[in-house]
């Protein structure tokens, strides 16, 4: 049985995409020089059956605009957040309808990728259009 | 006016008069619009209506190479009484550095309305963000070209009486050209029955089919060998060379949806050839003095169809 030691404060992503939580911890900028404990857990048994990422992040609240980041990588992951070694919130991230600010188009000709500007992407039919080159992509593609 | 209230600004006249201040994409515009400027192009082109946007100034900018667009929205701008402000980017601050969005903002000032071409894609989209007059899209990159796709159904409507229903073949490039890709949208949104007809790997992305399909109920037939026998309209487009790893292939596909004379015995008498131009190579050079070659009377409806447009975004 692997065990990981509980956090005082910080958050929890449970439920992950089984081989995202690596990413996960890329887009929330947890990297080398990241000066608290961070866990990260990997194929691990689900209850609801197959295998799920968990990444245990102290000294650090994922706040919305970083939950739709996450959404885009692993929709239905869970995002607990740490107080005083208790969980006190607890939300399942979904992508948005909309993104502003968040999210790259992933198109190389993008003007969004030459002139600084906030980037927007609107959900169709489960994909996003970029809300300048209007090309329509996956939502992973946008981390 | 603060740029940040751009946006809100624009919502409410969207709101107010039920239609975009600025022309992006052609999925902005819906199918009554349309109907309403090609009806406005006809009455201009027939001398039975007169736009009158004395006082005002259009500025063109053109960040990178254009004969027919540009030249065709300073004909329309002077023929509505316009004045033309021609920013050159050769000679401008982007030489200095100075950014794309800085740039709008300042020719914003100078004038009552933009046309912008340039290669990035989305860049139109972006200059009418922070520009709180009219911006019309000439071209950005790979995405829309909107007036072009305007000129082309007008074009279609003037040879055939109607655009519901006919045979329209699109042949060449489905991959990347934006014309291609546009035109489709306008037929679909018209009832027309599409064939397109492209060499093995330039066909067009299924997915945006699909999201026209989803729209508007697309009649589509794809195919990859050059027959227009059945067509009503036939709409020509260049294969590029440089999209094929191997120039002999290059040539023969070439060769092989090159529109010749010969091929045009089978085709219906009253067929319409059309083509956003430049053609290089891609139809016969007899061809263009056939009654069926309108091409060229395509190119020149640029002009009453652009006036239109800038009657209808400075109204």
């Amino acid at each position: 049985m692997l065990k990981v030691d509980t956090i005082e404060m910080g958050t929890v992503v449970d439920h992950i995409k089984a081989g995202k939580g690596g990413r996960v911890l890329e887009v929330l900028k947890i990297g080398e020089d990241y000066p608290h404990r961070v866990a990260l857990m990997m194929h691990v048994p689900s209850k609801k059956g197959g295998t799920k990422d968990i990444v245990k992040i102290e000294g650090k609240i994922v706040g919305d605009e970083a939950a739709n980041i996450i959404a885009l990588i692993s929709p239905g992951a869970t995002i607990n957040i740490i107080q005083n070694e208790k969980v006190e919130k607890k939300f399942r991230v979904e992508l948005p309808a909309e993104l502003k600010g968040a999210g790259k188009c992933p198109n190389p000709n993008c003007i969004t990728n030459s002139e600084e500007t906030e980037n927007r992407f609107k959900m169709e039919d489960g994909n996003y259009r970029c809300g300048y080159c209007e090309k329509l992509v996956e939502a992973e593609e946008l981390v | 006016m603060n740029y940040g209230l751009v946006a809100v600004y624009k919502t409410i006249f969207s709101i107010v008069y039920g239609a975009y201040m600025d022309l992006i994409s052609i999925r902005d515009v819906g199918l009554k619009d349309i109907e309403a400027i090609l009806d406005t192009t006809e009455k201009i082109h027939n001398k039975e209506h007169e736009v009158d946007l004395k006082g005002k100034i259009l500025a063109t900018l053109f960040f990178e190479p254009s004969t027919r667009t540009k030249l065709s929205f300073q004909s329309a701008a002077m023929r509505c009484g316009m004045e033309i402000l021609d920013f050159l980017p050769e000679s401008s601050s982007l030489k200095k550095g100075e950014s794309f969005v800085d740039t709008i903002k300042t020719v914003t000032g100078y004038a009552d309305a933009l046309a912008v071409r340039h290669p990035k894609e989305g860049s139109a989209r972006l200059a009418a963000s922070v520009s709180n007059k009219p911006v019309v899209n000439g071209g950005d990159g790979g995405n829309q070209h909107p007036t072009q796709t305007l000129i082309d159904l007008f074009s279609i409507r003037k040879s055939k009486g109607r655009i519901k229903g006919l045979n329209v073949t699109l042949l060449g490039d489905m991959k990347h050209a934006r014309t291609m890709r546009s035109l489709v949208y306008g037929l679909a949104m018209f009832n027309a029955n599409i064939t397109l007809v492209s060499p093995k790997g330039l066909e067009m992305d299924p997915r945006y089919l699909d999201e026209v399909n989803k729209k508007f109920g697309l009649n589509v037939k794809i195919d990859n060998t050059p027959n227009y026998s059945d067509a009503d309209v036939l709409y020509v487009c260049r294969i590029q060379a440089e999209r094929f790893a191997d120039p002999y292939e290059a040539q023969r596909v070439q060769e092989e949806f090159r529109v010749k004379k010969a091929d045009l015995k089978d085709a219906k008498e009253d067929l319409a050839i059309l083509h956003p131009l430049p053609k290089i190579n891609e139809i016969e050079s007899s061809i263009d003095e056939m009654p069926q070659a309108k091409y060229f009377e395509q190119a020149h409806y640029g002009i009453p169809l652009r006036m239109a447009v800038l009657e209808y975004l400075l109204r």
